[in-house]
């Protein structure tokens, strides 16, 4: 027995002198199921393509959760070096930054001395994460934008083109429901896909100073003409039967896969699901529908996903891991493979292409709709994205402020007007906090 | 009352000093801990922090949404109290009157009294589903339009019936406990002198069982208040509208959602002051109709 344990020491012991231990770097990300999964595939791929840094991928829960987990590590200590957020956190990251507590990923680069070509990604995807100075804060990874699914065999049957504008989208409705849809349009996400997006698909602001990018001080303005309207137009939609409401972020998913709706607005992202999901009768995907009334042609749409955030207060020498695993993440074989999983959109131009070289466009069609919204204009200032404190709870009292319309209870004028003046008072909160 | 004497002055201490380190812990250090951050405005990383004084409540108060919560805690504080206290008192008295399966009914009873909050949610959020629930389906026979994601009462309706369902079965079985030990030759004397099985109940058993109806009002309130965040959160996340958002949910969606750490923390003072109240309230008003 004796011997046994010392030669087994002894082999540690070489095995120690032959190579140290991985360095252990913490990744924090919210991708649950099959998304999970290959986040799961990506570290493991990574770990075992080198022997210096493991990558260590836990599921800390959904997006709001996740985030909460870092920040509460970060105030006691023990805070991860890479942690998932979700586009709507960036401007709580950005304050963080300008503070000490991340670590920009356009220095961390620098400073391990990898690589890194920001012009390599798509403008839609970085103008979203860029400081001032047109600098990436955070690295992009998933990152989707609202598309319109639609039910390809129930149009087929009704006879009719699939919509491109709302019009048109009330006049497809109206004919499914005489011919027995029960409830032809509905969406998810309806902050995103109705206030945010259509904004920006029409090329108007949602609040003042670009849209929060030229600081704190920015004010909400979503209670215009253009969006009341837009808003109200669903309202009276629903009273004729024609949109139903299926609850806040996917909970409307069921409606569409089950056929009860057949124009359903929302993220691109759902591909992979729909996918496994549906069967028996042919979905496809389509731009967003526009609102004539507000701009003839579409700008470019807006996104949403998540980037990875660097947390500072490790030793030094573990970010060059974080920098590799970036690199590696960033690789145009993952990211296609990602995109080609999930519906993502391919966020690097490299991955485009080589999405298009493998003939997924021709085998998937549609698949590349969310890419051509994203691309279809040079961003503009309304259109760039957003960058709002406390949104989070903004896009909660948006949710709210909705579902009064949609119960009946309020109008759109009234319901935007209180969105706003309560949305405004966040702002102020988080300016109060944050601001310098 | 009969006076218990120690033989040494401290070991009455010795012997409560668990309970109080475990209040001490668990209640008064985070109590403190809320009151003094709700003085506070905070970043979210814990850079700064900036004392306003009074200015977390000044916003909460003048926060029409907040003030809307209050009513909607009101009611489903005090629907779900009603509506498991009435519903397991009834069930107590059947399953104490049950001869054969006596325990069978009981396990079934108790049973769902191991299934967590957030999964009794979920539960209830499929059977309900407006597009998948089979509760939906059938109520879509007998013609009642069901959409929870955008018809309030509904949604609090669904909220209520799940918040009652979880507290049945504890209710159940005090109760339970409570009519066993209720002497049966006081039943039965009663019977002899031709007092029917309702007059029985009213005059006899429930009074009698007051003790634990005024206990298991104060268990309800408190749980309605404070242990049904989950329920709600993994439901309807205080939609649609604001019309199932209770005040521990705001308390949450201010704090973990939104990072507001003052107003959160304001948000628990007044909740824990208004739980307090409360307590109070039926300490000294309702506890005098209970016979000991």
């Amino acid at each position: 027995m004796k011997r046994v344990i010392l030669g087994a020491a002894a082999a540690l012991a070489l095995a120690g002198a032959a190579k140290a231990d991985p360095i252990e770097i913490q990744f924090w990300h919210a991708m649950g199921g099959q998304l999970g999964e290959i986040v799961d595939k990506f570290a493991a791929d990574f770990n075992a393509s080198q022997s210096e840094y493991n990558i260590n991928a836990v599921y800390k829960g959904d997006y709001t959760e996740t985030m909460t987990a870092a920040i509460a590590g970060f105030r006691s200590k023990s805070h991860p070096h890479i942690v998932q957020v979700f586009e709507v956190g960036t401007a709580t990251m950005m304050a963080a930054e300008d503070k000490g507590a991340v670590y920009p990923v356009y220095q961390l680069m620098q400073d391990a001395g990898v690589a890194f070509d920001q012009s390599a990604y798509l403008p839609a995807v970085v103008s979203y994460y860029t400081d001032t100075e047109n600098r990436l804060l955070s690295l992009p990874f998933n990152a989707s934008t609202p598309v319109m699914w639609y039910n390809k065999t129930r149009l087929d049957e009704l006879g009719v083109a699939v919509p491109k504008t709302w019009d048109e989208v009330w006049s497809v409705a109206r004919k499914a429901k005489d011919a027995g849809v029960v409830a032809p349009v509905s969406f998810g996400w309806q902050s995103w896909t109705q206030i945010e997006n259509f904004s920006a698909w029409h090329d108007i602001p949602m609040g003042t100073l670009e849209n929060g990018f030229g600081g704190v001080e920015t004010e909400f303005t979503f209670n215009n003409d253009a969006v009341v309207n837009h808003i109200q137009e669903i309202a009276d939609a629903g009273k004729e039967g024609l949109f139903r409401y299926g609850g806040r972020r996917g909970d409307s998913r069921g409606m569409f896969v089950n056929g009860e709706t057949i124009l359903w607005i929302n993220s691109s992202a759902y591909y992979g699901g729909f996918k496994k999901d549906i069967t028996g009768w042919e979905f496809g995907q389509a731009m967003m529908p526009v609102d004539t009334k507000v701009k003839a042609e579409p700008q470019n749409s807006i996104i949403g996903g998540a980037t990875l955030w660097v947390l500072k207060g490790h030793p030094q020498a573990e970010y060059k891991g974080v920098a590799e695993f970036f690199k590696f993440v960033s690789g145009a074989e993952q990211q296609a493979f990602w995109h080609q999983q999930t519906g993502y959109v391919p966020i690097t131009t490299a991955a485009y292409e080589l999405s298009k070289e493998q003939g997924f466009y021709e085998t998937d069609p549609g698949t590349d709709t969310a890419i051509k919204q994203l691309s279809l204009n040079t961003p503009t200032p309304n259109s760039k994205g957003v960058r709002f404190g406390n949104f989070v709870q903004v896009r909660d009292v948006i949710n709210e402020e909705l579902e009064a319309v949609w119960a009946g209870q309020k109008d759109a004028k009234e319901a935007m007007d209180e969105a706003v003046s309560r949305s405004n008072a966040l702002l102020r909160k988080f300016q109060q906090a944050n601001g310098s | 009352m009969k006076r218990v004497t120690f033989r040494h002055r401290w070991l009455p201490y010795l012997l409560v000093l668990p309970q109080i380190a475990v209040t001490a812990v668990f209640f008064l250090w985070p109590a403190y801990q809320a009151v003094e951050t709700s003085f506070f405005v905070e970043d979210a990383f814990g850079f700064s922090r900036e004392w306003v004084g009074l200015g977390n409540y000044d916003a909460l108060f003048a926060d029409k949404s907040y003030l809307a919560s209050f009513k909607v805690t009101l009611v489903f504080g005090l629907s779900v109290t009603a509506l498991s206290m009435g519903l397991s008192l009834a069930l107590a008295v059947a399953a104490n009157r049950a001869i054969r399966s006596a325990l069978a009914y009981r396990t079934a009873l108790i049973w769902p009294y191991a299934v967590a909050p957030a999964v009794a949610g979920v539960l209830w959020f499929f059977l309900m589903n407006p597009s998948l629930g089979i509760v939906a389906y059938w109520l879509r026979g007998l013609g009642v339009e069901w959409n929870h994601y955008a018809n309030g009462d509904q949604a609090l309706l669904m909220v209520v019936v799940a918040a009652s369902w979880k507290q049945i079965s504890y209710n159940f079985l005090f109760f339970l406990a409570g009519l066993q030990s209720i002497p049966k030759s006081l039943i039965e004397a009663a019977a002899i002198d031709r007092a029917g099985p309702v007059r029985r109940f009213w005059t006899i058993v429930f009074p009698l069982l007051s003790p634990t109806t005024f206990f298991l009002l104060v268990v309800n309130l408190v749980y309605a208040f404070f242990d049904t965040f989950a329920l709600i959160h993994a439901t309807t996340s205080g939609g649609p509208a604001q019309s199932t958002s209770i005040l521990v949910y705001q308390v949450y969606s201010s704090g973990f959602v939104g990072q507001d750490y003052g107003g959160s923390a304001a948000q628990s003072v007044v909740l824990m002051l208004l739980v307090g109240v409360l307590t109070v309230v039926q300490f000294r008003y309702v506890e005098k109709r209970v016979t000991y």
